[in-house]
């Protein structure tokens, strides 16, 4: 009776359910796989499904259990991660043709803590190849395609795992956010997304794209639920040489305090000109809640940050181009055959990057070559200090800094594909935060009126503030009570 | 900021990228148009300004080195396009001496 619906449950609803002995994990991890059966037809979300060893650890999980074996918090929890995190054994695609084959013979460290936490993994999400997009369009696996309204994108990179949770396929995934890869698509879909801390949590095993800003994090349908996972996946990792040392606060402790006196900046240059105004009035709305909550809102310049994109679309190509050299088809994924090393380098390279991944080795090989490095790498980097200066400022005026977490909501499949430049300019209000190294959350504000889709609330805050954005952020979550059910109806 | 097909086969060359004749024309198009608006950097006062090639400053993250077990070869093999024993195996590189 209870098992046809677990799938709709949140994590912490889960685990006090099976602590409770009213439900089994494995019946949890056959609800869910049930329910991507049905789902994943119309929506494409998992590049690769692995719901039989999910189902026969569950049923370990329930063995131990009754065994009186001590268990994690998080155990017999169903989980995807996306598809760019090694999962030894298990192939990892990075969403690209290049690595169709590719089973790594390692974990990483954030599927190594939430493997020993004994969740169950039920699959890889799909992603832009390489985490390169805002809409999961770069895909060789294909699109994934919104809960909401299937015609839409989920956003992305991250859109497999955005699309998976609020579709009810899985109450926690795995995303992770180069320049709003988490948050993006967790605006799109109505789901929370939280972009840690740089360094926060491990980059071990992540496949690397732009390593200086490369950071995992939880898309979950509740603050509390996001708060869980990043308990379990933030610690120090002497395998990732970015790794900030020392212990991690509590983010649990915080979430239903009050947040009266808290205060609140709105990015001025990011408040709302050009953007979609569904988007507009729930932002606006959003912050009229944080007053009623004792919140107080003021306007904040931060001059730089509408030149983040700028900087982003020089430093993360220059990385990118960098990390994909080493994807040449001599050690792993594929090799297009040809009589010399060069030819089959080249070879290889054309048939197994798609184009979007192509478009980011050409701009970032052309700023960091002779004669134009100093002018495009230089000036980039000059820029992102300034980022980080703005930023520094705005936080010694307020406690935290919000807008909307993008311009507009969803918007159709191939819409925005022709033109990258269109395609980049979703990510202005989320790719400061990478640059300066600082976290940020995603939690959904209300449906568009123009459209029905989701909006997303951006709630960023200075590096290592992630219990205080958590703390914030449940409490607008609990004044707003988003109701995510439509997209569980697809 | 427009520019040139050369440019575009230049760092095609450089990154090891073979491009096709249409491909070549359309990323010269649509690299211009991104170039073009974050140009807009340069002129930005930023010369006093230093670089931040990394958000975090960690400086000798040191470890002791103690040997540890470290027996992947056969599962990092398994992905190997190509081997031949324990080494990977590609096409000739060097020319005949003859």
């Amino acid at each position: 009776m209870f098992s046809t619906e677990l799938w709709r449950l949140s994590a912490s609803e889960l685990v006090s359910l099976i602590e409770r002995r009213e439900v089994k994990a494995a019946e949890v991890a056959e609800s869910v796989i049930a329910r991507i059966e049905h789902a994943e037809p119309s929506l494409n979300a998992f590049i690769s499904r692995t719901g039989d060893a999910s189902v026969r650890h569950g049923s370990r999980v329930d063995e131990d259990r009754s065994n009186g074996v001590p268990l994690p918090p998080l155990a017999g929890i169903p989980i995807a991660i996306k598809d760019i995190v090694c999962t030894k054994g298990i192939r990892t695609t990075a969403g690209s043709k290049i690595l169709e084959n590719y089973k790594p013979p390692y974990d990483a460290t954030v599927w190594a803590d939430l493997r020993n936490e004994r969740t169950l993994l039920v699959g890889k999400t799909n992603l832009d190849e390489f985490a390169m997009g805002s809409s999961c369009e770069n895909s060789g696996y294909g699109p994934t395609r919104n809960p909401w309204d299937v015609t839409k994108v989920p956003g992305g990179s991250s859109g497999g795992s955005a699309a998976a949770v609020a579709a009810g396929m899985v109450p926690i995934a795995i995303g992770t956010d180069t320049g709003g890869s988490i948050r993006q698509p967790a605006s799109l879909c109505g789901v929370v997304g939280l972009k840690p801390t740089y360094g926060l949590v491990s980059r071990y095993g992540l496949v690397a794209f732009a390593s200086s800003l490369d950071q995992a994090g939880p898309m979950t349908r509740s603050v509390r639920d996001a708060a869980v996972v990043l308990k379990t996946i933030s610690r120090h990792d002497p395998r990732d040489s970015t790794s900030i040392p020392g212990d991690r606060p509590d983010y649990l402790s915080g979430l239903g305090r009050p947040i009266s006196g808290m205060r609140f900046g709105v990015i001025q240059e990011l408040s709302g000109e050009g953007m979609q105004p569904g988007v507009v009035e729930r932002f606006q709305q959003t912050l009229t809640t944080i007053n009623r909550l004792g919140g107080s809102v003021e306007e904040v310049s931060v001059p730089s940050v509408t030149y983040g994109i700028d900087a982003y679309y020089v430093i993360t190509p220059a990385e990118a181009s960098s990390n994909l050299a080493r994807y040449d088809g001599t050690r792993y994924g594929l090799r297009v055959e040809a009589p010399d090393v060069l030819a089959m380098n080249r070879a290889t390279r054309e048939a197994g990057f798609g184009a979007e991944v192509k478009r980011r080795i050409l701009l970032g090989t052309y700023v960091l070559s002779s004669g134009y490095y100093e002018a495009w790498y230089g000036t980039a980097l000059k820029l992102r200090t300034q980022i980080i200066r703005d930023f520094e400022a705005a936080f010694s005026k307020v406690d935290l800094l919000v807008t909307p977490t993008t311009p507009t909501t969803a918007f159709a499949i191939g819409e925005k594909t022709a033109d990258p430049l269109q395609m980049y300019l979703n990510d202005i209000c989320t790719i400061p935060a990478n640059l300066a190294g600082s976290c940020g959350i995603s939690i959904p504000c209300g449906l568009a009126p123009e459209d029905g889709l989701p909006v997303g609330f951006q709630i960023m805050g200075p590096a290592l503030a992630e219990a205080t954005v958590l703390r914030a952020a449940f409490a607008i979550e609990s004044e707003i009570g988003f109701d995510g059910a439509r997209a569980m109806q697809s | 900021m427009a520019i040139s097909r050369e440019d575009v086969e230049h760092v095609a060359r450089l990154a090891r990228l073979e491009l096709t004749s249409e491909e070549v024309e359309l990323f010269r198009e649509q690299l211009s148009a991104v170039l073009e608006r974050a140009q807009r950097i340069q002129s930005l006062p930023l010369a006093d300004v230093p670089p931040t090639a990394h958000p975090v400053q960690l400086h000798n993250v040191w470890r002791d080195d103690v040997v540890e077990p470290c027996d992947v070869t056969e599962a990092v093999l398994a992905n190997a396009p190509e081997r031949e024993g324990d080494f990977f195996r590609v096409p000739r590189i060097l020319e005949d001496a003859e």
